[in-house]
């Protein structure tokens, strides 16, 4: 073998690991792997507050991933927030119109993500219908305050 | 007074020209794109030259880097509990900032310190003069297939630095520290983007290779012919690449994360 086919060998070896390593990087370390790339269908939901939820949080039915939450706006006629979620197509037509959405946090400090309980209703979520009952995120301010303040008045109600 | 506005203006119009041929070059060297597609073989000499003999410095520095960044980051996270964001902090840290930053500097050291030295001496040797007599243009000829070397060459090593560094990484968190494996993956696999962070980064390291090769090559092309302006050159290549690397890394991250 000639020095020159060797060296074009070796070139060939750095390209394929540097294609490999760009492969890896995007199949492995990102979430191109593991993200969901079909349809998506739109159901929106309206929160006194939405806490810390972000674009992007997960959307789940007994904790199993089912959409992503795509947009998230200030509605000012109702002085609430708009949330917009991506379900995935395939669970079109299989989840109850009088579902429950609440924003939940996972652990004690973590991410905050959206769960829906599922209602008995015939009728099902379609592109563009809203989620009538939800309950907004728990902030802990206002949990303090409120058992502060609770213990307050059991204090001046004994005296 | 006026010796020393002179003076100011002297260098100022020095500075200027320099730029002037910096980029002239520059364009000479995007028209020897044509010669590089009709012989390929001068790219891939250099592809070998500028990255191949470049895999073991990076792979190793690589390597280091994501073992130390799980050991620091572990000491870190675990006084708040939280060991699992090991994996997203090392595999982020690598994608959007280390790798591409740290291939860049060691490219400069490794590769392009050696091609400016290459064509310092091809020109103190009237070597690129000698090309020219035979009609042959040396800016198309021995730059500008070393400028796309480096250009493909940075981005498949930076790629190659943040694979290793993650692996690195993994295999202190998992083997030695005892993180879990499964939190370890899926937190990076939530965290990292492939578009924010991913094409970014390649983004990022394109860039430092045109800028590191660039500055290697023109430094190498524009040095006073001599064994002392070879090595000035040289050490300018290696100072100026770090530098322009460093200062379009912040510039990068604002627009990009900012």
């Amino acid at each position: 073998m000639n020095r020159k086919r060797q060296i074009e060998i070796w070139v060939g070896v750095f390209m394929a690991i540097g294609f490999a390593a760009l492969f890896l990087l995007a199949m492995k370390i990102s979430n191109l792997g593991t993200a969901y790339s079909g349809e998506l269908f739109h159901v929106t939901a309206r929160f006194d507050n939405i806490g810390g939820l972000k674009v992007k949080a997960p959307v789940t039915i007994a904790g199993v991933e089912v959409g992503r939450v795509q947009e998230i706006r200030y509605d000012p006629d109702d002085f609430r927030a708009v949330v917009v979620l991506g379900i995935q197509d395939q669970y079109l037509g299989k989840i109850p119109d009088d579902s429950f959405a609440k924003i939940l946090t996972a652990g004690l400090l973590g991410e905050q993500y959206i769960g829906i309980d599922p209602g008995g209703s015939e009728d099902t979520l379609k592109e563009g219908s809203e989620i009538g009952i939800t309950q907004s995120a728990l902030v802990l301010e206002e949990v303090i305050g409120q058992f502060i303040f609770g213990k307050s008045q059991e204090g001046a109600g004994t005296e | 007074m006026l010796n020393l506005l002179g003076d100011l203006g002297a260098w100022g119009l020095q500075a200027l020209t320099r730029l002037g041929r910096a980029h002239l070059l520059l364009l000479a060297m995007l028209r020897g794109l044509l010669e590089i597609l009709r012989r390929p073989r001068l790219l891939v000499d250099q592809l070998y030259s500028v990255g191949v003999l470049t895999l073991l410095i990076i792979g190793v520095a690589g390597l280091f880097v994501g073992m130390v960044l799980a050991l620091q980051g572990y000491n870190v996270l675990s006084r708040f509990g939280g060991e699992t964001a090991l994996g997203f902090m090392v595999a982020a840290s690598l994608v959007r900032e280390l790798g591409p930053v740290l291939t860049a500097l060691l490219f400069a050291g490794r590769a392009g310190s050696a091609l400016t030295a290459e064509i310092g001496l091809m020109k103190a040797t009237e070597q690129l003069s000698g090309l020219e007599m035979m009609a042959v243009n040396p800016e198309h000829r021995v730059l500008a297939p070393r400028f796309f070397a480096g250009l493909i060459a940075v981005p498949m090593l930076a790629a190659l630095f943040s694979c290793l560094g993650v692996l690195g990484g993994w295999m202190v968190g998992g083997g030695l520290l005892g993180v879990d494996q499964a939190a370890f993956w899926n937190g990076m696999q939530d965290g990292i983007d492939f578009n924010d962070d991913i094409i970014n980064g390649v983004i990022k390291s394109l860039v430092f290779g045109f800028v590191c090769t660039w500055i290697a090559i023109f430094q190498g092309y524009d040095c006073v012919p001599t064994s002392e302006g070879v090595s000035r050159a040289t050490t300018r290549t290696v100072v100026h690449s770090s530098l322009a690397v460093l200062g379009l890394d912040f510039v990068l991250t604002a627009l990009m994360f900012g």
